[in-house]
């Protein structure tokens, strides 16, 4: 007894392979609605836009009259939370993940820390505003300045990091810790020597594109309530600023054509300054990596 | 069913001379459970020094989990309880005072797949040195070429110190880990079933290796291999689920053991 009837194989084989072929079309088209739509996208934008970058559009503050606005106090400010957001999230996020992979014993209470972090990553950015504008704009009463929007953007890309960092110190094998104890390094002396160098790849990739995340997000500034318009650069981190995301958004919403060009504009540094960053992560992605 | 007569080599050695050396480890009834599963119950060793030291047994006896005992790996892993003393020279391993990294740099540890670290062969063997403190880079130099020259892979490896371990061969790799744990300069060196991945030719090696390390050192080695037991160790421990069933002189084990379950194991009757 023959469980393979092949006469009906044989006759089954076109309506599979028409099958097949309608899938594979519509996987296409999937694929390409994202792409055509990126692609009109960046197309308007950069039609729209190039025609306002100038050296001048970098050098001049925001201003009533199109031709004249520029992002000088936008960018400096997008620089200036980054300088904050880089080492606070990356050292908290670092640490935390260090911690729970190498020194936390294993129980119910940090799988439920560990789960939890994951869920954090979720949280709509908005939320993370109303949390950094009552404790660090006025709990603390650091006001609307780079500092209280610094640590509140650190707090929204904490769970993202702390994420990539785990499963990256998680990739290094357990024989390599093994050989260090062995020979009577302790924890931090493993971790220093071993566990480092290798997941650091891994860490930095997590880190950068976590923190191209954070130079994109409007939600919380708009929040916490940082201005648009803002005619001097910060000094310190105490000062207020503007960013370029809210700056773009600023523009936007202005009923003049000509503002929404210079928002196109303001769009292609944003956009350029991603594509930095991620190229960036690529690059020590795929020269470190470490293969075991 | 078939006997089959123990087709071991036994080395030629002095039966039964009185040994007075020195103890290194003494373990006195050792338990050790895993979560509820009991593995290791009431061992009572002692490992003499610049001895070779076997230990064999089948599968799940509990022979990795007794070495990794012997320099507190074991405490790496959660749900480990232990009861009992280890002895290691005549110091409680197990007592509050007594730091781990202490411990670690007198007990040197062979693991059973190669682990060096992707660094340069020269990193790799000062890894030990330098994690205890020592900078000085001509007193590295030195240290480096000894312990390869102790693991006798310096004539291998001296025109390419600054080259990935990861290039080197399997055995080439176990011999640089090998290297590694004598630039502590331990005074035991455990191994972990060190030969079983490695090819005839490494394994070779690695025990000529074990007969001159001998002489400085005391070496306790898992196996599963008897032939590698009977051929390299002075005395050998048999464990079965969890307990010593019988340890004495290399040569008494494999020529006329003292209890049936021993001699049926190394005839190849089970394991």
């Amino acid at each position: 007894m023959k469980y393979i009837n092949h006469e009906s194989v044989a006759s089954n084989t076109r309506t599979r392979l028409v099958k097949n072929t309608v899938l594979k079309g519509l996987f296409l088209a999937a694929t390409l609605f994202g792409l055509i739509v990126l692609g009109i996208l960046l197309y308007r934008v950069i039609t729209q836009g190039s025609g306002y970058l100038s050296l001048d559009f970098f050098t001049s503050f925001a201003s009533r009259i199109p031709e004249q606005a520029g992002i000088k106090s936008a960018i400096l400010g997008s620089i200036y939370l980054m300088l904050v957001v880089a080492p606070v999230s990356m050292f908290l996020g670092i640490g935390t993940a260090l911690y729970l992979e190498e020194y936390a014993k294993k129980n119910k209470w940090t799988e439920f820390i560990r789960i939890n972090i994951s869920n954090l990553a979720g949280v709509p950015s908005v939320v993370f505003g109303l949390l950094g504008l009552t404790i660090f704009v006025r709990y603390f009463g650091l006001g609307i300045s780079i500092l209280a929007a610094g640590l509140t953007m650190s707090l929204l890309i904490l769970p993202v990091i702390i994420v990539a960092s785990q499963e990256a110190v998680r990739a290094v094998p357990k024989e390599m810790r093994e050989a260090s104890y062995a020979m009577g390094a302790t924890k931090w002396q493993t971790i220093l020597r071993v566990v480092l160098p290798a997941s650091i790849p891994g860490i930095l990739t997590g880190s950068i594109l976590a923190l191209s995340r954070a130079i994109g997000e409007t939600a919380p500034l708009v929040v916490i309530g940082i201005p648009t318009i803002l005619m001097f650069t910060p000094d310190s981190v105490f000062s207020t600023f503007t960013a370029l995301p809210m700056q773009i958004f600023d523009w936007t919403k202005r009923p003049q054509v000509e503002f929404h060009e210079v928002a196109a504009a303001g769009i292609i540094v944003l956009m350029t300054l991603l594509i930095i960053m991620n190229s960036i992560a690529v690059f020590i992605r795929n020269k470190y990596q470490k293969r075991y | 069913m078939i006997t089959v007569k123990p087709e071991v080599q036994v080395p030629e050695k002095k039966l039964t001379q009185k040994n007075n050396k020195p103890s290194v480890y003494k373990t006195n009834q050792l338990n050790l459970w895993y979560g509820n599963n009991h593995a290791l119950k009431n061992i009572d060793l002692d490992v003499k020094e610049n001895e070779v030291t076997a230990i064999i047994g089948p599968s799940g006896c509990g022979k990795s989990t007794y070495i990794k005992t012997l320099n507190r790996m074991t405490e790496t892993i959660p749900s480990v309880k232990t009861s009992g003393e280890i002895m290691y020279r005549g110091r409680n391993i197990f007592s509050k005072d007594y730091q781990v990294e202490e411990l670690r740099t007198k007990v040197g540890m062979v693991f059973q797949k190669p682990n060096p670290f992707p660094k340069s062969i020269y990193d790799n063997i000062a890894y030990g040195p330098r994690i205890h403190g020592i900078k000085n880079k001509k007193i590295l130099d030195q240290i480096v070429e000894k312990s390869l020259r102790g693991a006798a892979i310096w004539d291998e490896v001296k025109d390419r110190l600054n080259e990935n371990a990861y290039g080197l061969s399997g055995g080439q790799q176990q011999r640089i880990c090998i290297a590694r744990c004598l630039a502590i300069e331990p005074d035991v060196i455990l191994m972990d079933e060190p030969t079983s991945a490695l090819d005839p030719i490494s394994t070779l090696k690695v025990e000529e290796l074990v007969q001159e390390l001998k002489k400085e050192y005391s070496i306790i080695i898992v196996t599963h291999n008897m032939q590698q037991a009977a051929r390299i160790s002075d005395k050998t421990a048999f464990f079965l689920n969890g307990e010593v069933i019988e340890y004495d002189a290399t040569d008494k084990i494999f020529s006329n053991p003292a209890d049936k379950r021993t001699e049926d194991y190394i005839s190849g009757r089970f394991g």
